[in-house]
């Protein structure tokens, strides 16, 4: 792959940068088959998990799955949804309605008992 | 970093900003708040069905008695399938970002070829989204063989509408990759229409992100 392909930048002149909030150049094409790859390793690390007796039945399974899970998201988010390089007003708009999302699906679980006897 | 030409440019904004990103993402933040109420309604009857099938649990007379479990069935979760359309919807992201990047690059130096192809990208996400719908097809038709449907118990009930809503997004999600295609294929996407890519790719991302929560809440937890 040529240096030049590395550069993903936005010196195009007819891209109106400013009103698609780009804050900060996006990664470039480097950065995103790097963050293909972890999202992949992430998700053969999941699967294999999965098919380890001894790991499914230790209390660290379900913690670790959700940390992975929590990682691939923020990556993804991050970096192929430039949230990382945007605007913060849609950092807010984003991750304002994702904390109420989130803790409403915790109040319910609560609520619910699924917490109950753990 | 702001450019001096901005000849598409939007009506002016309290925010500067244009007003179809800004509702894209609002549109996603409330999008969050959907997926959590049927995630956390899946999570909640986890564990609760009367009858089976159920997703991990294997069914057993021999082992449970008649009475629970009156006929035998094995866990109905297909793990190396769902892994593989984890997969194929992964990379499409991939391939999305990569069309955002082939119009935003138009014309540059080096983006002659297939990189710069945003015809290419777009019809291979396109592609890669209805691979994944073919999976979820194949998932649907092998429980309802398998005697699981939306009306049997539970977690019928909620699975089929927590990943139903996710086709659904998925299906709008490449209907709407098509129709960019169609026009880039009748006049071409301009460095000028960065904005109307970028707008369809934050919510495919958004339909991936949605999926990483579901592969693991769904499918890995036991």
């Amino acid at each position: 792959m040529p240096d030049h392909h590395d550069e993903f930048t936005h010196t195009n002149p007819e891209i109106d940068v400013h009103a698609m909030g780009e804050v900060h150049e996006h990664p470039t094409w480097k950065q995103y088959k790097w963050v293909a790859l972890i999202l992949t390793v992430i998700t053969v690390v999941e699967v294999w998990a999965y098919y380890v007796p001894s790991f499914v039945a230790s209390p660290a399974f379900v913690p670790i799955l959700l940390i992975m899970s929590a990682l691939k998201f923020a990556i993804v988010v991050a970096f192929y949804m430039h949230l990382k390089y945007d605007h913060k007003i849609f950092r807010a708009l984003f991750t304002g309605p994702l904390m109420i999302a989130m803790a409403t699906l915790i109040s319910l679980l609560f609520l619910f008992g699924k917490f109950a006897g753990r | 970093m702001a450019t001096a030409v901005a000849t598409h440019a939007h009506p002016a904004t309290s925010t500067g900003l244009d007003h179809r990103k800004i509702a894209i993402w609002a549109f996603i933040g409330s999008e969050c708040m959907l997926f959590a109420s049927l995630i956390s309604t899946y999570l909640i009857y986890k564990g609760r069905s009367v009858v089976g099938p159920y997703p991990h649990e294997v069914c057993d007379p021999a082992v449970l008695g008649a009475v629970k479990c009156p006929t035998k069935m094995n866990a109905i979760l297909n793990i190396p399938v769902t892994s593989m359309s984890t997969f194929v919807l992964l990379m499409s992201s991939l391939f999305m970002v990569l069309a955002l990047a082939a119009v935003e690059n138009r014309g540059k130096p080096g983006y002659e070829g297939l990189l710069g192809s945003s015809k290419f990208w777009l019809m291979a996400t396109a592609i890669a989204g209805t691979t994944f719908l073919g999976f979820q097809a194949f998932e649907f038709t092998s429980f309802v063989h398998e005697g699981l449907t939306i009306r049997t118990n539970l977690f019928g009930s909620s699975f089929f509408t927590l990943t139903g809503f996710h086709g659904a997004h998925v299906t709008a999600g490449v209907l709407w990759l098509l129709t960019l295609f169609a026009i880039d294929v009748k006049r071409g996407l301009q460095p000028k229409d960065a904005l109307l890519v970028d707008i369809s790719a934050l919510y495919w991302h958004f339909v991936d992100v949605v999926w990483i929560a579901i592969f693991t809440l769904v499918y890995l937890i036991r």
